[in-house]
């Protein structure tokens, strides 16, 4: 089973460096409430400015967005797909629209989404080295020695990233590689989430003419654009608050090390806001967006909004409603989304990190006074995160709301090293000596 | 009553009767054009449950789209398509032999229009520096009948003719403002009457041929040399000539000899042979030895200077004679 999934990511590794050749990918952000799509022109490796500084666009200009287009999901509930026909019809049109945008046929696509239950598990491994010095395959060596935990049947692991290597006794070391030692040890995160999800998605993309190149989770790319650098070497926790799901992602030493969703997002307000006002979910959606908040104040009480209908009946029509109403029917459900993260954070072990910082983004975060009410519930150090700038990206996709689908170009422009990333041990390969031989030819011919 | 803003894609449905009694008041709102009656505002919502326009694209749309947006295919529509319709259509045009003829005809129409505008007609050819006889001779051999167009004119071609003609030295030729050829010649000016046996010509400084004349006489300010291959050298003639200025009427002309030499002729048949190197040098001392000695004036044939350490008299035979005569009669047989 393991041998399957080295196999895949690794196919769609490969097919992520024929986009890169190419020259252009699409970027696929399928989420509960909106499904959008960049497409990305890579145009060189990233250059430092003259002064080698990392200059304004934070070291990453080494692409740009030439096409954007963002539709309304359909058939995704807590980020996963459960409708194929629509959420097929959905990202054609997003993408036939940025294609449209880009003037440029797109034959790989980067995808990422939130669902699908993603757990974290902390692995480690520790092997004598063979020979004096770390290389390669010693890193692959003791990548492979990690101990699986039996994470059940029917997941996949989406990510699988060596966090942390010690060589002796000295830890902390981002690359051993050529260094000096005796016994090397790794620590590795590993997300796995359901296989049938993906199963889903991949088949998704598949129906639209397209080439997978590269699946990400959604909590983790949200941390990578929205987290600022220091944020991410001292450790944060990045809450992306989506439409049917709120993930979160920490972050320390640039490494993700934890992820986790809560299968409750802005949907679950509006819906509430429906039925507590008796008004259809894009009557509600609006009411949200325009006037939600979640502190009332005296004022509220007198700021009467019109709730309206569509029915012909006058008096249905005319409905109104205070603000402070509102905002009784929506605190309640922000609360619980943030105890539940708490909750999540608290399970993994926050608060024994050295920093605390909370950074609340996604287009949930948008709701007003949602930083004052969250800093009650999750710490002191909350902020409103919005994504990274990056070159070409309308001003449209700039707000918190694609901080995923930024962070994923971030991920596509410079993929972290996964498990995949390097070989496999020889050892493994042990008694399949003419598939090693075909394998051979392949890569060399 | 408020105006209702009414959605125009909805159908509208009316009222049977117009309303009466309490209802009268509504009597104010919307009449329909067509006097149907009022219309039931929101009736037509009837039929919005019927499904919206799905906004994706269809799958073959889809397709479509992105086969279009393929770079070859992109750049195949871009030349490929507009360059092969104006290839086929135009070779279609051009299949029959009539409409080639019609539009070669229609061409040559076009041009030939533009081309004979008095803008650019040449009405006449002006020469300049050119006597009456030359003047004619040119007008002979410039092969345009004027008026003619500035196009049909090969400036260069009618240098090229005026220039071979033999008493022409240069010439240039434009076409000046206003329609006319201006034809500027410079005349080869003759220096020195060469006879041969088949006639006598005029040359140049050069010995390029200028013209021929009938008699010598029609000439006769021009010195006159005689020979094979006498015109050219007619350089070292002149200078001959010039330095024979002191023998003034008495010189005859200069005769070449076997295309090498000159031989210096006066009158009473009296010849100074010179020689092939520097015979400007060896005719000085001749015209020297004729100032002291009055050589040239005494009974002598010739003087040949060919031999430069060695000049030599010939005279003539009643010379000899008498000197025969002299030394006998003084007889001491110096």
């Amino acid at each position: 089973m393991m041998a399957d999934l080295y196999q895949s990511q690794r196919a769609m590794r490969q097919m992520r460096r024929q986009a890169m050749q190419r020259g252009v990918v699409a970027i696929l952000d399928v989420g509960s409430s909106k499904i959008s799509c960049l497409v990305l022109r890579f145009d060189g490796t990233g250059r430092l400015s003259d002064d080698n500084s990392i200059g304004s666009m934070a070291g990453q200009t080494g692409f740009r967005v030439i096409g954007a287009a963002t539709t309304r999901s359909r058939g995704v509930q807590f980020g996963e797909i459960n409708a194929m026909q629509e959420t097929e019809r959905a990202i054609r049109t997003a993408l036939q629209a940025a294609q449209k945008m880009a003037e440029i046929r797109v034959d790989h696509v980067i995808a990422c989404f939130s669902g699908a239950n993603p757990r974290s598990y902390g692995l480690d491994a520790q092997i004598e080295l063979e020979s004096q010095m770390v290389n390669e395959a010693e890193v692959a060596r003791v990548l492979s020695a990690c101990d699986v935990p039996e994470y059940g049947e029917g997941r996949d692991v989406l990510h699988a990233q060596p966090v942390n290597f010690a060589l002796d006794h000295r830890s902390g070391l981002s690359d051993p590689r050529g260094q000096l030692g005796q016994s090397l040890a790794v620590d590795m995160h590993m997300l796995t989430v359901d296989g049938a999800a993906i199963q889903n998605l991949i088949h998704c993309i598949k129906r639209c003419d397209l080439e997978l190149a590269g699946i990400a989770s959604s909590a983790y790319v949200s941390g990578i654009s929205s987290l600022v650098e220091d944020e991410q070497e001292l450790g944060a926790a990045c809450i992306d608050m989506g439409g049917g799901s709120t993930s979160i992602s920490i972050f320390l030493k640039k490494h993700m090390i934890y992820a986790d969703s809560v299968r409750m997002g802005g949907d679950h307000v509006t819906s509430d806001i429906s039925m507590g006002l008796g008004v259809p979910m894009a009557n509600a959606e609006r009411i949200k967006t325009f006037c939600g908040g979640v502190h009332a104040t005296g004022a509220d009480d007198r700021d009467m909004i019109d709730i309206g209908g569509d029915t012909g009946d006058w008096e249905h029509d005319r409905r109104t409603v205070s603000r402070a109403e509102l905002i009784g029917i929506m605190r309640p459900r922000v609360e619980e989304i943030l105890e539940e993260v708490r909750a999540r954070l608290d399970a993994a072990g926050f608060d024994h990190l050295p920093s605390q910082q909370i950074v609340l983004t996604g287009g949930g975060s948008q709701i007003m006074g949602l930083d004052g009410l969250a800093s009650r519930i999750l710490g002191q150090r909350v902020r409103l995160g919005r994504p990274l700038r990056v070159h070409g990206l309308p001003q449209s996709a700039t707000g918190p709301g694609f901080s995923s689908a930024v962070g994923l170009s971030l991920f596509a422009a410079n993929p972290q090293d996964e498990w995949w990333d390097f070989e496999i041990p020889i050892d493994r390969y042990a008694g399949r000596s003419l598939k090693r031989a075909v394998k051979w030819f392949r890569d060399n011919w | 009553m408020q105006q209702v803003k009414r959605n125009r894609l909805l159908p509208v449905l009316f009222r049977s009767k117009v309303p009466e009694a309490q209802d009268a008041d509504f009597a104010a709102g919307d009449y329909d054009p067509q006097g149907q009656g009022i219309p039931l505002e929101g009736a037509g919502r009837i039929r919005l449950s019927t499904k919206r326009a799905d906004p994706a694209p269809s799958r073959w749309s889809y397709r479509l789209q992105r086969w279009m947006l393929t770079p070859g295919i992109r750049l195949g529509l871009r030349i490929g398509v507009p360059f092969c319709l104006a290839f086929a259509i135009g070779s279609a045009f051009l299949s029959s032999e009539k409409r080639r003829d019609a539009l070669n005809m229609f061409v040559a129409d076009v041009r030939a229009s533009i081309q004979e505008r008095p803008e650019f007609m040449v009405n006449l050819m002006a020469i300049d520096g050119a006597g009456d006889s030359l003047s004619a001779d040119i007008r002979e051999v410039v092969p345009f009948d004027f008026p003619t167009s500035s196009f049909d004119l090969d400036v260069e071609q009618i240098r090229e003719i005026v220039v071979g003609l033999d008493p022409v030295k240069s010439a240039t030729v434009r076409i000046r403002p206003g329609g006319i050829l201006q034809v500027d010649v410079v005349e080869r000016m003759p220096v020195v009457v060469w006879r041969t046996r088949e006639g006598i010509e005029i040359l140049d400084e050069t010995g390029a041929h200028v013209d021929d004349l009938k008699a010598r006489a029609d000439r006769a300010d021009l010195p006159l040399i005689v020979g094979d291959g006498a015109d050219k050298s007619v350089a070292e003639a002149m200078a001959l000539l010039h330095a024979a200025q002191p023998l003034g009427k008495r010189l005859r002309g200069l005769v070449r000899i076997g295309e090498r030499r000159w031989d210096v002729v006066l009158d009473r048949d009296q010849r100074i042979m010179l020689p092939t190197e520097r015979p400007v040098r060896a005719l000085e001392r001749v015209l020297a030895v004729n100032e002291v000695q009055e050589l040239l004036e005494r009974d002598v044939a010739a003087v040949d200077m060919r031999l430069g350490a060695r000049p030599t008299i010939r005279m003539t035979q009643n010379a000899v004679e008498e000197w025969w005569r002299i030394r006998k009669a003084s007889g001491n047989g110096q």
